[in-house]
């Protein structure tokens, strides 16, 4: 017999875009108004799905941005090419559109402000945005919490949030910074262009000793390099959480 | 997809809460083919379409798999030998 257990649906919020901020060439944030959003814990995602009037939907999961606050929740999509979802979050969807978002979800890849341990964040290109939102929710929680940021990027031309992370770290509130530049560096840069490597590893992260909690985020190549650096300089794997940035799609 | 485009387990919490109703991706699972322990956001994702495979960390071997058609979802869950969820 079929079972007739009737499954409690996870609810699809309708948010309005109120305003899209390029960040760099080719990301955006969106800044949503969801009415009655329970709020949510840095490091989690959200699935948004969009609708065609045939009926096929598109579902992809992008991480939030901001410290929860309110009703507000803040997206950074980076435009793949060809990409379907990507392209429309960045190029097309404007201020007072809706879009279709379930969330917040996922409560294993989280910073909470209660976690006192020091911690190392490691992301590749857009693998920043849920890291970001770490960085926020400890500086709004007026936190000192040891957070070190390392940043693989292509160009300095494709920081996100470029600004705004320089002016948190010269607060000097014990968030400290270091760029990996993969194909172009700033003028007088003394590292020529180069992935993140063992090397730098040793001169830019916290040491293992420290026994740091550590998040690593960005596409799946850059995730499984810089997990397999770190467990080989030592850190407990147990203490290293990943979240991959590959194709999602899904279940709805 | 390629072998090499896996995301986390973590990444099908949204599909994995609308069918759990809870978040299952911090509860740690026991693979029932090798016997290693992990959360379930630490399994590996190679395809949300048609269905979504949680597959070990470890070993590879098949967890977790979920099918949903209309009026109707499957869980195949005999890779599992046991889900440990936290509760309050
Ligand atoms: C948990 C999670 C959080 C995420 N958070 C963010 C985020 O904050 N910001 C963000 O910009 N993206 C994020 N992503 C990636 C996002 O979900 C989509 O995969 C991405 O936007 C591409 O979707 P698309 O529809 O534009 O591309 P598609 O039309 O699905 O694909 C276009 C082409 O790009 C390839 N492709 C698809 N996805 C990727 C990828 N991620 N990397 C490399 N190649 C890919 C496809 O194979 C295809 O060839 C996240 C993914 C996960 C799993
Ligand atoms: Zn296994």
């Amino acid at each position: 017999m079929a079972g007739t257990t009737v499954l409690g649906r996870l609810a699809w919020y309708v948010a309005t875009v109120v305003e899209g901020r390029q960040e760099t060439r080719t990301a955006r944030t969106l800044v949503l108004n969801v009415p009655s959003w329970p709020g949510h814990d840095a490091g989690q995602h959200v699935d948004v799905r969009l609708r065609a009037a045939d009926g096929y939907t598109a579902v992809r999961s992008y991480s939030i941005a901001n410290a929860a606050q309110n009703e507000r929740v803040e997206l950074t999509v980076e435009e793949l090419a060809d990409g379907e979802v990507s392209l429309y979050l960045v190029r097309t969807i404007a201020p007072g559109d809706p879009l279709e978002i379930r969330g917040p979800v996922g409560g294993w890849f989280v910073w909470r402000p209660a976690f006192i341990e020091p911690v190392q964040l490691v992301a590749g290109g857009s693998g920043i945005v849920p890291l970001m939102a770490m960085i926020r929710t400890r500086a709004a929680a007026g936190l000192q919490t040891p957070f070190r940021l390392l940043y693989s990027v292509r160009t300095p031309e494709n920081i996100i949030y470029a600004a705004e992370l320089q002016r948190r770290e010269s607060e000097g509130q014990g968030l400290t910074i270091a760029y990996a530049f993969t194909r172009a560096t700033p003028a007088g840069w003394p590292r020529p262009p180069a992935r993140i490597d063992a090397a730098f590893l040793s001169e830019a992260a916290l040491p293992a000793g420290e026994d740091p909690a550590c998040y690593i985020c960005g596409p799946t190549g850059f995730v499984e390099s810089a997990a397999a650096l770190l467990e080989q300089a030592g850190y407990d794997p147990k203490r290293i959480k990943t979240e991959r940035f590959g194709p999602t799609g899904g279940i709805s | 997809m390629s072998k090499d485009s896996f995301v986390d387990g973590n990444a099908a919490a949204g599909a994995l809460l609308s069918v759990f109703s809870i978040d299952i991706t911090d509860a740690d699972a026991q693979c029932a083919a090798c016997g290693n322990v992990a959360p379930v956001a630490r399994s590996r994702v190679y395809a949300f379409e048609p269905g979504i495979v949680l597959r070990c960390a470890v070993c590879e071997h098949p967890l977790l798999r979920i099918a949903r058609g209309t009026g109707r979802t499957w869980i195949d869950a005999r890779g599992l030998t046991y889900l440990e969820l936290r509760t309050p």
